[in-house]
Order: C-alpha cells, then sequence, then structure tokens
C-alpha cells in the first residue's frame, strides 16, 4: 500500500489492517508518534491528517486516504514551527516522550482557533496525558505560540 | 578496548553512526561535534569498566577545543544533564556551548548508580567537580611549559590559558591536549570520593551555576529527531510480547503453540517456569500473537491478596513481617494520659501506581558474542550487572547503552523489560525488542506501597502540642527495585528467586518539629503472596515519604484546629520553640521555607476551617512541609471544592523550596512544578484497584491520571536559601526532586478541610469519596 507522509510518498508491504503507528515507526523509521497505550487514550501516537489530531494505535493504515503529518513534518524548510519553538522557550518537557502527542494536538487546536481561552486550551487538551505533568507549561507554551502566531 | 578514550570519542561517534545508517537504512542521524550522541555503538566489546580513577574516564579534549564530559549518571527528565554540564564547565572554564555530556552507558561512563534518591546534585555533582578541576590544573601546567611561564601567572577563560600580563600570549586547551590523553591518575575510595589535587572553585566564583542555560536535551525531543530506547533497531530484530498469567500466583500447565503458529511473521513461543513470551517478526504480529496464544493456567488454592476494598482492614490485623525501632523522645504515654485534649485518628493511602506514559521497553543485541541491552534503565550499571549474572555471563560481555525514555518516577530501577529482551535475545541469538502493553504496565508495574497509620496526639491547656504518637503498616514486604537478578519479574515467573524476599521498610515522619514527648514507630507487612504478583513494591518517587507526610502533615492540621490555630502559626510555633539545629540547619531552612510559602501566598492568619460559605463552590487553602535529606520544601494548596459534584480543584500551588545552592534555576522551577502536580495525581486521582484474583485498574480509565483539565491556574515556586550563611564559599547543593513529593497530599487535604470543614484521611481525594464524606458531614 502507499502512504504519504511529511511530503514523501512511501509503498510499504503490510498488512492494510495495521495500525499506522507500526508502519510509521517499524518501515518509515519516524520518531515522533510513540506508543503509549494502544487504545487511543494518552495521545503519544497523534499524527495529522487532514488538519484533524489522529491517534495513530488505532487508526488502521487502510484507513489513511490522505496526507500524514508527523512531528517530524512540522519544521519547514528548517525552521521550528511556532509551537515547537514554544515549547523550547517555555522549556517545556520534563522526560518528553509524550510531547509529541502534546505538540501535534496543540498545533491543530491552534490551527482551529488560532486565540484560544483559558478553558478552551485546558478542555482541546484535555485527552492528551503527560505522567511528567507538564501541563501548566504547556498551557503556558499554547498561549507563548498564539501570541507568536498573532 | 580496555576504556573509552583509546578511540576518541568524536571518532567513536562517527563509527556508530555509520553503523546505525547501515544498519537503519532510511533514518538520517546528524552529529555536530558537540551534539550530544544519541547512542554509543562504537565497539564490539568486551566491556571492562571505565576506570573512575582516571582523569581520562570522565573529561575528553579536542582539538577543536571543545570537550565532552562523561558521568555516569541518568537523566529522567529533570535536566540533570544540564545541570552537571554547568558545574563541570564552571570548574574546567570552558563555555557552555563548547561542550557536550554523555551519561550512563556502561562502556563508556564511570559507574556512578544511575539515577536514584535525588542525589545527582548532591552526591554525583562532587565528583564532577573536583575532576573538572583537576583537568584545568592540568591544563594550566601544560600552558605553562608551553608558555614558559609560571602557573601563577596564568589566567584561563573560556578553554584558552593566556599570560596575565601579556593576552596575546596564549594556548587552547584543544592545542594542549585536544585527541590525547591526560593519563592523570585520581585518588579516592569510591567513585563519590574520587579526586584529583585540584580544589573546587569557591561558590562565588562559579559563573554558569546559578544561571539558567536551557536544556540541551529539549530541542531534539521538540523536533522528533531524538533516538530513543523505543527506537532502537538492529538488523535482523525480531519483536516480543509477553503473556501473563491471568491470576496472580497462577501456574503454567500447558501451552498450545499451534494457535498461534500459523500467523504471519510467527517465529516462536519461548518460555520457562510461569514466563511465556511470543516473539514475531513484525511488532503487531507479535501483539495479535500474544492475545491469541492459548495459555493453560492453574490458579493457586488460595487467593493471592485481598481485594482492595478489604486491603486496610488486612493491613492493620496482620503480623508484622518486621518493624523499625521505635524514635522516641521523653515520655509519650504518660504526656498523652495528662494532656488536656488527645485526638487520635487513621489514614490511609493505597497502593499506586508508577505507571509511566509508555510501557517497559528494551531491545537486547546478542552479537559478536556479547550482549547490549538499549533501555531507559535508571540504574543502568545495576542492570547490567543483574543481567549478567541472569544469564550467566561474564560481568565485562554485558553492556547498558542508556537512552532516553519515559518517566517512570523509580519503575526502571526494577527493568523487567531489559532483562526479557536480554534472555530472549539469548534463547533466539539475534536481536529482540520487548516491549510491554499498557494494561500489563499498569496491573504488573512496579507499586508504592500502600500505609495505614495511626495517630495520637496532645495538647496541654494552652494549646500547645505536647505528645505525638504515630504507628504505621507499610505494605512493603519484598519491596524490589535495584535490579537483582532474583527479583525482576521474569526472575520470579522462572522460579530462580532468591529466599529470603527483601525485607521492605516503613518509615516515619520527617519535620524538625519541637515536641517534647514523640513515640513513631513504623512495621512491615506482606501480602499472601510474595513472588509472582502484580502487588510487588518498588521506589516510587521518594518510596515512602507522599505517604507518611500525608498522615503526619495532616494530623498537625488537625492539632492546629483543635487548639484553634493558625496552621501556619501552629507549625512556625513547634519550628521556632526549638533552639537545637542539624549541621544542615534543617531547623532553620524550614522556618524559612514555610514563611517564604506564606508569604508567597499572601496566607492571612486564623484557624482552620474558615466559615463554610453558602455557594456550590467552597474555597480554601492547606499548608504542608517536609523535608528529605537535606533539602526542606513547604508547599500551599488553594482548592475549589464543587459540594455538589464532590470534584476538587487546586486552582492555585506555591512551593518553598530549599535545596541549598541552585545550579539552574529554571530548571529547578520546572521539576518543582512537575513534582508538585505529579503528588497532586496521587491526591486526587491514583488508586490500584484489584479483586482477589488480579489487578483491576489497568489504563488511563481505570487507573487515572491528572490531565489538562486538573492543572492549576498558577503556581508560585520560591527558591528559598534559608543557610544562615547563605554566602559562605562552600555552600552545599543539595537534591531538589523527591522532597517536592512529599507534603502535596496533606496540603490539598488540609486546603479541602479549611473549604469543608470535613477532614479526608484516605486518599485519593476522588469526586465519590469527597461528595460521599460531605454528604455524612451534612455540608
Amino acid at each position: 500500500m502507499t502512504l504519504k507522509v511529511n511530503g514523501n510518498t512511501h509503498t510499504v508491504d503490510v498488512d492494510p489492517a495495521t495500525p499506522l503507528l507500526y508502519i510509521l515507526r517499524n518501515d518509515l523509521g519516524l520518531q515522533g508518534p510513540r506508543f503509549g497505550c494502544g487504545s487511543g487514550q494518552c495521545g503519544a501516537c497523534t499524527v495529522i491528517v487532514k488538519g484533524n489530531a489522529v491517534r495513530s494505535c488505532i487508526t488502521p493504515a487502510s484507513a489513511i486516504r490522505d496526507e500524514v503529518t508527523t512531528l517530524e513534518g512540522l519544521a519547514v524548510g528548517g525552521k521550528l514551527h511556532p509551537v515547537q519553538q514554544a515549547w523550547i522557550d517555555e522549556q517545556v518537557p520534563q522526560c518528553g516522550f509524550c510531547q509529541n502527542g502534546q505538540i501535534m494536538t496543540a498545533k491543530v487546536l491552534l490551527d482551529k482557533n488560532p486565540n484560544p481561552t483559558d478553558e478552551q486550551i485546558r478542555t482541546g487538551m484535555a485527552n492528551t496525558l503527560c505522567r511528567c505533568m507538564t501541563y501548566y507549561r504547556i498551557q503556558a507554551a499554547i498561549k507563548r505560540a498564539a501570541k507568536a502566531r498573532a | 578496548m580496555s576504556d573509552l578514550t583509546k578511540i576518541p570519542p568524536h571518532i567513536e561517534q562517527e563509527l556508530s553512526r555509520r553503523n546505525f545508517l547501515s544498519c537503519a537504512g532510511m533514518l538520517a542521524v546528524s552529529f555536530s561535534s558537540i551534539a550530544p550522541p544519541a547512542f554509543a555503538q562504537g565497539s564490539a566489546g568486551p566491556y571492562p569498566d571505565p576506570n573512575f580513577r582516571q582523569l581520562d574516564s570522565w573529561i575528553v579534549i579536542h582539538q577543536d577545543n571543545t570537550a565532552t564530559f562523561h558521568v555516569g549518571k541518568t537523566d529522567c527528565g529533570q535536566g540533570t544533564g544540564t545541570a552537571f554540564r554547568q558545574m563541570m564547565c564552571d570548574e574546567l572554564d570552558i563555555a557552555y556551548d563548547k561542550t557536550n555530556l554523555i551519561m550512563g552507558s556502561t562502556d563508556t561512563t564511570v559507574d556512578q548508580g544511575g539515577s536514584g534518591g535525588s542525589d545527582a546534585i548532591q552526591v554525583d555533582g562532587w565528583p564532577m567537580r573536583r575532576v573538572a578541576a583537576e583537568a584545568r590544573r592540568v591544563l594550566l601546567e601544560m600552558g605553562s611549559q608551553k608558555l614558559g611561564v609560571p602557573v601563577g601567572q596564568l589566567t584561563v577563560a573560556d578553554a584558552v590559558v593566556s599570560v596575565k600580563a601579556e593576552p596575546s600570549k596564549k594556548v587552547t586547551y584543544g592545542e594542549l591536549i585536544g585527541g590525547r590523553r591526560f593519563n592523570v591518575a585520581l585518588t579516592g575510595g569510591d567513585v563519590n570520593a574520587t579526586t584529583g589535587t585540584a580544589k573546587v572553585k569557591p561558590v562565588q566564583e562559579l559563573k554558569l551555576v546559578g544561571k539558567s542555560p536551557q536544556r540541551y536535551d529539549i530541542p531534539p525531543k521538540v523536533d522528533g529527531s531524538l533516538k530513543w530506547a523505543v527506537d532502537m533497531k538492529a538488523p535482523g530484530m525480531v519483536h516480543a510480547r509477553n503473556v501473563k498469567p491471568p491470576v496472580a500466583g497462577a501456574k503454567l500447565v500447558s501451552i498450545d503453540e499451534s494457535s498461534v503458529r500459523n500467523l504471519p511473521g510467527f517465529v516462536k513461543v519461548v518460555s520457562k517456569g510461569n514466563y511465556v513470551a511470543v516473539v514475531c517478526e513484525r511488532e503487531e504480529q507479535a501483539i495479535a500473537a500474544s492475545r491469541q496464544l492459548k495459555v493453560n493456567w492453574q490458579k493457586p488454592d488460595t487467593a493471592p491478596f485481598p481485594a482492595s476494598e478489604d486491603l486496610f482492614r488486612y493491613m492493620r490485623a496482620a503480623t508484622p513481617t518486621s518493624s523499625g525501632r521505635p524514635v522516641t523522645l521523653g515520655d509519650c504515654a504518660a504526656a498523652l494520659a495528662g494532656a488536656a485534649r488527645v485526638l487520635e485518628a487513621d489514614y490511609e493511602i493505597p497502593f499506586q501506581g508508577h505507571t509511566a506514559l509508555a510501557p517497559a521497553h528494551a531491545m537486547a543485541d546478542p552479537s559478536n558474542g556479547q550482549m547490549t541491552i538499549y533501555s531507559n534503565d535508571m540504574k543502568s550499571y545495576g542492570m547490567r550487572d543483574g543481567i549478567a549474572k541472569f544469564l550467566g555471563m561474564p560481568r565485562d560481555r554485558v553492556r547498558v547503552v542508556w537512552m532516553e525514555g519515559p518517566q517512570g518516577f523509580g519503575r526502571t530501577a526494577a527493568d523487567d523489560a531489559g532483562f526479557e529482551a536480554a534472555w530472549l535475545a539469548k534463547e533466539l541469538n539475534r536481536p529482540v525488542r520487548v516491549q510491554w502493553m499498557r494494561h500489563e504496565e499498569t496491573a504488573w508495574d512496579t507499586k508504592g506501597p500502600a500505609f495505614a497509620c495511626k495517630l495520637r496526639g496532645g495538647l496541654d491547656a494552652q494549646g500547645n502540642l505536647i505528645a505525638f504518637e504515630y504507628e504505621s503498616q507499610a505494605c512493603d514486604h519484598n519491596h524490589v527495585g535495584y535490579n537483582e537478578a532474583e527479583t525482576v519479574l521474569i526472575s520470579q515467573l522462572m522460579g530462580t528467586r532468591k529466599s529470603p524476599p527483601n525485607r521492605g521498610g516503613g518509615a516515619v515522619p520527617d519535620d524538625s518539629y519541637a515536641i517534647p514527648n514523640r513515640r513513631m514507630v513504623s512495621h512491615v507487612v506482606g501480602l499472601p503472596l510474595i513472588w509472582e504478583t502484580p502487588l510487588r513494591t518498588g521506589n516510587l518517587r521518594d518510596p515512602n515519604g507522599p505517604q507518611v507526610t500525608f498522615a503526619s502533615e495532616s494530623f498537625i492540621d488537625e492539632m492546629a484546629a483543635a487548639a484553634k490555630a493558625d496552621p501556619v502559626a501552629f507549625r512556625m510555633k513547634l519550628l521556632t520553640s526549638g533552639t537545637g539545629d542539624d549541621s544542615g540547619f534543617k531547623r532553620a531552612r524550614a522556618i524559612a521555607c514555610v514563611k517564604a510559602a506564606a508569604e508567597a501566598y499572601g496566607w492571612d492568619a486564623r484557624p482552620a476551617p474558615k466559615r463554610v460559605g453558602s455557594g456550590e463552590i467552597l474555597t480554601g487553602r492547606g499548608i504542608a512541609y517536609s523535608f528529605r535529606s537535606q533539602t526542606v520544601v513547604a508547599e500551599i494548596a488553594e482548592v475549589e471544592v464543587n459540594r455538589r459534584a464532590g470534584h476538587v480543584w487546586v486552582r492555585r500551588l506555591v512551593c518553598a523550596h530549599d535545596c541549598g545552592l541552585v545550579i539552574n534555576p529554571e530548571g529547578l522551577r520546572r521539576t518543582t512544578e512537575c513534582g508538585m502536580l505529579h503528588s497532586l495525581s496521587r491526591a486526587l486521582k491514583e488508586e490500584v484497584t484489584f479483586d482477589t484474583e488480579k489487578v483491576t485498574s489497568v489504563d488511563w480509565t481505570s487507573h487515572p491520571t491528572l490531565t489538562h483539565l486538573d492543572s492549576p491556574a498558577r503556581i508560585d515556586v520560591v527558591l528559598v536559601n534559608g543557610d544562615p550563611n547563605p554566602n559562605r564559599p562552600d555552600l552545599p547543593h543539595y537534591g531538589g526532586g523527591e522532597t517536592i513529593c512529599k507534603p502535596m497530599l496533606a496540603a490539598v487535604g488540609n486546603a479541602i478541610f479549611d473549604a469543608t470543614g470535613v477532614r479526608l484521611r484516605r486518599v485519593p481525594f476522588r469526586d465519590a469519596r469527597v461528595l460521599s464524606a460531605l454528604k455524612a458531614a451534612g455540608v
């Protein structure tokens, strides 16, 4: 089957029912999306498809018709996406393992709502878990990114 | 290769990079000369320990006048790597961005034990500072010879030695020794005592220490370029998944391999004792096969443990497996008998899981007759020793390459997946990657021990606390957590375990209160099933502190309320009425922290509870304080309690934190924020539940965690230095992390009491529990 990821088209020989996550990681060598729960509960595997945050651990590859963007595909021409830059400026991560999901979900949130309220940020990010509990800084970084993009 | 310096690191990195690119094909990894390498894969073994008494084992100066530091620690996400670099750069006199730092890989960094006990800065920072100071001394001597000027007439800045009186006469570190060995012997009875002859700089001369350079590990974590332990691959690698007993203590009767033999990619079912794993070519195939494999298990004759709702009854009735020596002062029984008022209360803290965001994982490669384990194990050295013993391999043929992973709060101190990957790799003689599944991790990871605590306190007629009695049962018999070959889960399941089990440990409160009569004692109790159990205890981020401090600091608040005293004033009186102090000035610093927290919060003195309002949302504030080792913290929580839903939102947190000399203030602030929220999650959400056969909290629904919805609106962190002489040149740097986790449960409980007048003595404060307590009290 054929997948377009981060601007490149790939042909992979796998069972189409395979969750997208394992193809991205094991066939295409991408490291942004990661396994956290395998059941769509935590968000560590998040990718973006058609402007939506998609949990690749529960999405069969056969369900993907459009281009997939992973964390590696956010930067343009070597310049980090404003959300990524805000993550560095705010020094958000502790271990950083969940931050793929946090950044990708925040990017989609801001694309859909460039100036979210505190409440909209909390609600929009509610299902993306961080066990280091960097929530406070993530929320600050989202506000910082919103300002940078304004 | 006898030590890392035979191949210069930058060449080794290049070899590694080539090695990796040739086997991983499509992955592009780039290293600049000073970027931290994601992993080291340069040599074919064997892998003897780097000698900590050789300067070359710690510091390598490159020809381009950059330096690489090698330290035997791991960074669990608190930015300790950045802090180590700051300390070593300061002592060596080199710019931060001209250095990199390699951590925790058993063949390239000296054995400093990996991580644990929040001792990285407090203990391991000292040898790092001393060896960097020694390197500077040696380089100055070399510069003196080169420039023909006595050392006393030289100065050094940013890795350039120059003549004070004639600055144009200069030579760089790189020119002096770049690419060559120091060959300087160090001394010291153990790694912590490692030293040369140079003295470390006085605090006042440290330039980077106390500043906040950004963490070097964050950009590659944000742009997706970091290679984590979960990302490691090797040619011919296969994927394994475990099949755990469905009932704790069940025995394997038979495996029907035909149930999976025809699945695509099937390689093998491997089992020994009660350990079962399925191996397939691809990851998703291994997952599918592990779900489909038919295994016949025999349930144990007796229940492995009581159901979680009966746990505390069981613990209180159980005969202790061991007891700590009572800590006594004065005559507590007599003081209680003569007290004007006596209070008694029971506090309960259930088992709480480590529940790292990603399950246990590792990749093991048996190439060249060696065994290399790529792992996020925080104690990589212990894991190397444990795996060597477990596999019966010589120690120097096993190495652990530490790579980043999900923070586990101590979970990886018992690194099951690393042992499993290594054992499977040896059995199959090919590289094996193991990862646990979510339900497996949440059910079977190590647990923080449950505590049942009984407290009694006595007030005199003036409201002074004159007696304090504490007695606890900790369900901690057979505590694991040091990667022993006999105690990791695979070893237990295989029956190759040691006897007798670890005693475990209880704990008593840590405070500097002057209470004239005390009796504090802790007991350890065990569950019926000791081995092969998902309720095995391990080191959960200050293993006993949050539990004990929940009980003690909540009870201090109860005593303050009984005395109709303001909770801060009541504590200050207990702290200031004593006069003695320890060498680290813990009492003086406790006073400073409680004061600083109250000031930062804007605390108005009054007894708790405040008058309960009539609206739907009740608000209140609570304080708690404790210390761990020499680090002191005081924390204040401000809550909103929804009286109709029972929901608690902590809208503001304050922490006054004193760990002596602060290396990186912004890094410490973030660690403090996150550590408080981790304990807030334990206060509000987390509990391991089980029936009489198995753990029933197995994912993020059944074992909930704090989410973005629960994040406070405001957090203030005040870095206090309460040392009576904070300007002394030898001001110590203490550990930052785990102390933060201790007072939060009590601070929240105290705030709920302030808001509602209802005292909650059992965590977590989930909505249903809070609502039922409010209703029972008529609030």
